[in-house]
């Protein structure tokens, strides 16, 4: 199993690096925002698929991290230190956020990381000294390293490509060390994990707080990548797209956010002929799915897969295109 | 003095159609635990029920009003609880939440499409003359916002405690089980919830779209106002999101004449962030146990 | 339309123009990995796009495949930028505002003035290009009054305005916000004129606002009213066709198109990067080259020059007022 399982990563890999080869510039700018957006709904997962809590601030932290390391890349640091830089602000602004939040209710983060976003927002517009206001900031450089210079589109993708690595083996052994099973056993039964002596609330609050600095992190990726950054990029309206990726794809789950996030980046460009009827179709699709499979694609797969099942669900979407 | 009292009538005017997208808001997470991202559509839809009324069917203005009430009890009530939420019941808070974001979505899309992506005019239902109180010019429109609003929540808080079927309803938000036990029938008493809830966001879409006129993206800021003034509130208290209501009504447009024009979206938001902290349950709420 | 009729016309240089659209959804991201996508099409010039948040980022990427791009933005800061690439179709905000400003001064004598205007993007430009030219042309700016994006309750914007003293009131507001100003200000009775931009006193306030539009005054660069034969012609045909009325947008569209076609046939042949050159400098006249309407010049950083209109609004129609000279 675990060699098949090794086998079936490395094939993974080599997919990724060979994906944009041959490929215009257009759908490598596509292939570069889906492995961005991976990263920030992989931080959300931590928050919402192992530790249970809804943030709905992941696009302000995706904002934090991309003005961070925008502002001090401008002012000449190099971004291999302006997005570590980003990603503490995040984890410390996660913590300040999340302590009083967590503190009062279960689901009282939620309300917060709302008014959170907003509140970002409206001072990235109207602290015009700092952020150039609405606006935004122009003249985004990207980073070279050691003489690789990541101007070119295919060279910004395999930088992307390797963060993203790194990311996903450290969150992978994240989840499987002991401190990660204590997450389980929390989402799984509270309770239960309360009395064999896990802190929830600290545990709780730690995966906040990571999972705010990868939103951190996809921004400090994201600012290069468009080369302009402006307030309405990171309104809560794209940290709700960030919570469907993470949902749609199947939370808790390694894969999921990886997958959803895909889903929601890539599925325009099949749905294009589509025209204005696309985001219909797809929010159709997404309420579906939510109603017949609340556990994402990737639950859903499972189900599939252990009932061997396909046609009744093919009828069930028959009846909900109906509403 | 004027001033202030112009900016706090405006206020409560304002305030009042939120109070009413927001004590549907209330409804629906007492009766199912539904958390309706999509309840700013729902104020949206009605508007454009009517003006399809109206420039498609020809209908006069009060048939066409009927007709959208109707449609959405049909659609925003009975289908929205019976297609959506209720095969999501089981799976917790979190996949009808998801779907209500969808929902939205797909409504305010339908509207851009099959409809206009502009803002359209809306007939108005009282005139648009003013009356000068002490110096502020008020609408007729804005007092009638005000009385009719007062009047709903008067009514339904005597129809939830008064009679029979009311009290039902809260005890099927209080303990299904129990209720259940005690021969509620409780699949018709939160149908009953959905219904209300509707006509409420048909109200609600009534008033505020001669002022703010119909237009696809209405129901974003309406929808996000309602679930801080829910929040604000209290979530579990029908007169606490009225409160609630009037209250950001007020707060926001104090802030943007007294405090800063640029921040005044900020100050509800701080408002419901100290609410959350100080007191968790609402100005008018009551208590909660402990979740977890 | 103006393609078709290029290509009617025998097309550019004989060659028939083949126009594909992109959905730039006013997101400033989406536009950019659209604009990549006409480009690694093998597109030979843009037109587009209206919302300037877009066209600050699509722009980087026309520049950095040397095709020419026609917007229809009027932020200040496009032609500010240094690019060789991107050309407008309408005055930017630094080349309207001193025509409002020259206007109310020398016109209306106003001395104090006060600004509603929207904090986003569009209305942030407007905004400071027109505080500066009040204080170049010494006209006091007695309240400064930002509104959110969709903002409903107009009630205290009003307020401060009306107790402000100012003699005229810029609104710098997107169409359903206009409309909102304008109907709290009849409202509470504002009495000072209310002076705007294209949107203020456009087609689609008139309708919204009702009659509390009236008296309302704006600048305008485009107008199908304008007192131009080639203009109402133009518009004519696109309302024969459309079946509805052309706004600025669509006689930015269409002037954009003719203005590609003109630079390349003065330049003879199909080379993004010689008919953007070309662009820099050119003055293209009326009588000679019909398609751009109206007698037009374009100087190094793309900016654009023309006569324009002032259109009051006297019971739900547009009336020209006066033409103001190119600056």
């Amino acid at each position: 199993m675990p060699l098949r399982n090794l086998i079936l990563l490395l094939l993974g890999i080599a997919a990724l690096i060979a994906a944009p080869l041959g490929q215009g510039n257009y759908v490598i700018y596509v292939l570069c925002s889906w492995l961005i957006f991976s990263i920030a709904a992989m931080g959300l997962n931590l928050t919402l698929g192992y530790a249970g809590q809804v943030s709905l601030a992941q696009a302000a932290f995706m904002g934090i991290g991309a003005y961070t390391s925008a502002l001090l890349t401008m002012a000449g640091w190099h971004w291999i230190l302006a997005a570590p830089a980003a990603m503490a602000l995040c984890f410390v602004i996660g913590l300040l956020l999340g302590y009083p939040a967590l503190r009062v209710q279960h689901h009282f983060l939620a309300f917060v990381t709302l008014a959170f976003n907003t509140l970002v927002f409206l001072v990235l517009r109207n602290e015009e000294w700092l952020t150039g206001g609405s606006l935004g900031l122009v003249g985004i450089m990207r980073p070279s390293f050691l003489g690789f210079d990541t101007m070119p589109q295919i060279h910004f993708y395999y930088f992307t490509l390797v963060v993203f690595l790194i990311v996903a083996a450290l969150f992978w052994g994240l989840v499987r060390s002991p401190w990660g099973r204590a997450f389980r056993a929390l989402r799984e039964n509270p309770i239960r994990a309360n009395s064999l002596g896990v802190d929830i609330r600290r545990m709780t609050l730690l995966a906040f707080a990571i999972g705010s600095s990868l939103g951190g992190l996809a921004g400090a990726l994201a600012a290069p990548l468009v080369q302009f950054i402006d307030p309405p990029a990171f309104s809560l309206v794209h940290s709700l797209k960030i919570l469907l990726m993470v949902v749609v794809g199947g939370s808790g789950y390694f894969f999921g956010p990886i997958l959803g996030a895909g889903l929601v980046i890539v599925m325009p460009e099949f749905l294009r002929f589509t025209e204005g009827y696309y985001l219909m179709i797809y929010a159709a699709t997404v309420l579906v799915l939510m109603i017949f499979c609340p556990t994402g694609l990737i639950g859903l797969g499972k189900r599939i897969a252990g009932r061997f099942k396909g046609q009744r669900v093919r009828a069930d979407l028959k009846q909900g295109a109906q509403l | 003095m004027a001033e202030f009292l112009q900016i706090t009538l405006s206020g409560l005017a304002t305030g009042s159609i939120y109070a009413l997208a927001a004590i549907g808001f209330t409804l629906l997470w007492q009766a199912s635990q539904t958390i309706n991202f999509a309840q700013g559509e729902f104020v949206m839809l009605p508007a454009f029920f009517v003006l399809i009324g109206m420039h498609v069917l020809g209908l006069p203005l009060f048939v066409a009003m009927l007709f959208a009430l109707l449609l959405s009890l049909i659609l925003l009530g009975a289908m929205f609880k019976k297609l959506v939420i209720e095969p999501m019941l089981p799976h917790g808070t979190l996949p009808i939440v998801m779907a209500t974001i969808a929902l939205g979505i797909l409504m305010k899309e339908s509207v851009k499409e099959f409809y206009s992506a502009e803002a359209q005019p809306f007939p108005a239902l009282v005139s648009d003359r003013t009356v000068d109180i002490f110096g502020a010019s008020v609408s007729f429109q804005d007092i009638a916002n005000l009385a009719i609003s007062l009047l709903v929540v008067v009514a339904l808080q005597f129809f939830l405690n008064g009679t029979r079927t009311g009290r039902c309803m809260q005890a099927t938000a209080q303990n299904p089980g129990v209720a259940e036990i005690l021969g509620v029938n409780i699949k018709r008493m939160v149908l009953y919830t959905f219904l209300i809830n509707a006509a409420l966001a048909t109200v609600a879409s009534f008033l505020i779209s001669p002022i703010y006129l119909a237009k696809f993206s209405n129901g974003e800021p309406i929808g996000l106002v309602a679930f801080i003034a829910a929040i604000v509130g209290g979530f579990n208290q029908i007169r606490g999101a009225l409160v609630g209501g009037l209250l950001i009504g007020v707060v926001d447009n104090l802030a943007a004449s007294y405090v800063s024009a640029q921040y005044r979206a900020a100050v509800p938001l701080l408002l419901l962030i100290v609410i959350i902290l100080v007191r968790p349950q609402g100005i008018m709420g009551k208590a909660e146990g402990r979740t977890v | 339309m103006a393609i078709e009729e290029i290509n009617a016309g025998g097309g550019i240089l004989g060659k028939q123009v083949e126009l594909t659209q992109y959905d730039s959804q006013s997101d400033a991201q989406t536009s950019r990995a659209m604009v990549q996508k006409a480009i690694d099409d093998g597109a030979f010039a843009l037109l587009g796009t209206v919302y300037s948040g877009s066209t600050i980022v699509n722009m980087l990427v026309a520049q950095q495949a040397g095709i020419p791009q026609m917007t229809g933005s009027e932020a200040p800061k496009i032609t500010a930028l240094g690019n060789p690439y991107i050309f407008r179709t309408s005055f930017g905000a630094q080349k309207s505002m001193p025509k409002i400003a020259a206007y109310l001064k020398d016109e209306m004598k106003v001395s104090k003035v006060a600004i509603a205007w929207v904090n986003s993007e569009f209305g942030k430009g407007g905004h400071d290009a027109f505080v500066a030219q009040m204080e170049e042309k010494g006209i006091e700016v007695v309240a400064d009054v930002p509104s959110e994006n969709a903002q409903a309750d107009f009630a205290s914007d009003v307020v401060k305005l009306k107790g402000s003293g100012a003699e005229a009131i810029f609104v710098y507001l997107t169409e359903e916000e206009s409309a909102r100003f304008l109907r709290e200000a009849k409202k509470q009775g504002v009495s000072v004129p209310l002076v705007g931009e294209t949107t203020l006193i456009g087609q689609k306030v008139i309708d919204l606002a009702g009659d509390a539009s009236d008296g309302t005054l704006g600048h305008v660069s485009l107008t199908p009213d304008a007192p131009i034969p080639a203009v109402q012609e133009m518009a004519k045909k696109f309302e024969e066709k459309y079946k509805y009325r052309a706004d600025h947008n669509a006689i930015k569209g269409y002037i954009g198109a003719y203005a590609i076609k003109y630079a390349t046939e003065l330049v003879g042949e199909l080379d993004s990067q010689k008919v953007a050159d070309k662009l820099h400098g050119l003055t293209l006249k009326a009588a000679e080259h019909p398609g751009v309407l109206m007698d037009i010049t374009w100087d190094d950083t793309g900016e654009v020059s023309r006569e324009s209109f002032l259109v009051g609004v006297e019971g739900g129609k547009q009336t020209v007022k006066a033409t103001l000279p190119a600056n």
